[in-house]
């Protein structure tokens, strides 16, 4: 098993260059990933756009007329070398969700997949403290992990094309949250009021990488 | 079809959101540039078919990029120079000799609110342009407060070759080729492909020899930069364009060069598209290249 300080940097075309971690979803390395790449936005490098923090890697965007990529690259290794790279502390947020019926149309199916009733699986998925390992797919939406293996099912073969805003779906290990209507595969167990993606706020995206979220059961989308 | 762009809405990728901009912005910032604005205005985008506008002030414009017939009040009028619109005057769009998209610029730039940082429509996510969507009869756009005299009083060449039903790109390699066969590498590059009918600014979907994936175990989902080759487990490859998605799951087996985007930008479906590999090296010196003629055009 790679240890999860491993890390080597490749480019990503001639715009971009991503610093790896092993590829799997892990919480440490995760931490580093979400860290690194909040060090690496607040340090402003000349000619960067965009620092993206996914499962395993941080991805840094930039302007190749306008960029000294050696020196961005001897800055990055020296980011990476960093020792005691831990996130900030992260919020914890928990989230109503309104389970099965026309809020949740693949709860059957999720429960049959996994063998247990509906219940069991809305008992399942509320009982973890879930962690937002990126933000991506749509604008605000949450890759959350990792929900517990009996429930585990993956995208629908055929994606729907609207799913509504708020909808809570399944996606094998991960879940995540529809932050607007949109067309999507994940499989959909409940919905909720929580967590919309509003371009007018200034935090435009209601997840950022690194939350604790924890749903928990209510009756009626909206309620506290 | 018409869409609101500037050079895209970047700094928000961690947070999901596409970057969006300009399919061709070598061709924005020149019509940009031949109106005395700065880069960084919005312009139209007109996609194989282009509008009629009336103008209700004098105003100073200029097109860029793809081919068009242009008719100002029935005369017709050249792309790649800047023309002055009378108060009441009408431009149509009419025939389109080559390439697929080009770009209108007025002096002061299209004066749609800027969301996050950007004025350039997002049709996915609905974000951004004239309330996330394209053009429709009747719209009325705001035209900013002219910023500067028009540079360049002549008729301008592109800095680029302008596509006639197909182009190569140079591309560097993925991250993620070893999980292809040999004989798929092999195909990739020697191969043409077809671009796809329901092809669209978040990318081209690419008919031709399939491409066999070695290891399909499933990849984490990681970021796409713009110009990235996917191929999904169908083995059809598909090249992501402006409004991509900030992250996904499949194969990456090559990325575009920045120097050959907007080539790739100006073709449209039924178009070919074949790739060549290049180094790193070769990307930046053509970056550079185009950089320079792009700033030397007049």
């Amino acid at each position: 098993m790679l240890n999860p300080t491993d890390w080597r940097i490749t480019m990503a075309g001639d715009a971009a260059v991503a610093i790896e971690y092993p590829p799997r979803i892990d919480p440490l390395i995760s931490q580093r990933v979400v860290a690194l790449a909040a060090r690496i936005r607040a340090a402003r490098h000349v000619g960067v756009r965009d620092v993206v923090p996914s499962y395993h890697a941080v991805t840094v965007y930039f302007e190749p007329t306008h960029t000294d990529l050696a020196s961005l690259w001897t800055a990055l290794e020296e980011e990476a070398e960093l020792p005691g790279a831990m996130e900030t502390p992260s919020r914890e947020v928990i989230v109503p969700v309104v389970y099965g019926g026309v809020d949740g149309p693949d709860l059957g199916e999720v429960a049959s997949f996994s063998g247990c009733t509906t219940e069991e699986v809305v008992r399942l998925h509320t009982s973890v403290l879930y962690r937002v390992y990126m933000v991506g797919f749509l604008a605000g939406f949450p890759y959350m992990g990792t929900i517990d293996s009996r429930i585990a099912m993956p995208r629908r073969e055929v994606p729907r094309l609207s799913v509504p805003a708020g909808s809570v779906g399944i996606a094998g290990i991960q879940t995540g949250i529809y932050p607007m209507t949109a067309p999507g595969g994940w499989r959909l167990i409940g919905r909720t009021a929580v967590g919309r993606f509003d371009p007018e706020l200034d935090s435009p995206s209601f997840y950022q990488p690194g939350d604790r979220v924890r749903f928990r059961a209510v009756e009626k989308v909206g309620a506290p | 079809m018409t869409t609101v762009q500037d050079r895209g809405r970047w700094g928000h990728q961690n947070l999901g959101v596409p970057v969006a901009g300009a399919m061709d912005e070598c061709s924005h910032r020149l019509a940009n540039r031949l109106v005395g604005n700065s880069s960084e205005l919005a312009t139209l985008e007109v996609t194989l078919v282009g509008p009629s506008l009336e103008f209700l002030a004098e105003t100073t414009c200029a097109v860029a990029g793809a081919g068009f017939e242009l008719w100002l009040d029935g005369v017709q009028v050249q792309t790649g120079r800047a023309f002055c619109v009378p108060p009441g005057g009408g431009l149509r769009f009419g025939r389109r000799r080559a390439g697929a998209r080009a770009y209108l610029a007025v002096s002061g730039g299209i004066d749609v609110p800027p969301v996050l940082g950007s004025r350039s429509t997002d049709l996915a996510s609905q974000l951004g342009g004239l309330g996330g969507r394209s053009l429709r009869a009747g719209d009325r756009l705001v035209v900013g407060r002219p910023t500067g005299r028009p540079a360049i009083s002549g008729a301008v060449e592109l800095p680029f070759r302008l596509p006639v039903g197909g182009a190569h790109v140079r591309v560097m390699n993925g991250p993620d080729r070893e999980r292809m066969t040999p004989e798929a590498l092999a195909s990739f590059t020697q191969g043409r492909f077809t671009i796809d009918p329901d092809s669209n600014r978040m990318g081209y979907r690419l008919r031709g020899e399939l491409l066999a994936l070695a290891d399909s175990s499933p990849l984490l989902s990681g970021p796409t930069p713009v110009g990235t080759v996917q191929v999904p487990p169908s083995g059809t490859p598909i090249v992501l364009m402006a409004d991509r998605q900030t992250t996904g799951g499949y194969v990456r087996i090559a990325t575009v060069i920045s120097a050959d985007l907007p080539v790739a930008g100006q073709l449209g479906p039924g178009d070919w598209l074949g790739f060549e590999l290049c180094e790193h090296r070769e990307a930046v010196a053509a970056l550079i290249g185009l950089e320079q003629r792009l700033m030397h055009v007049s």
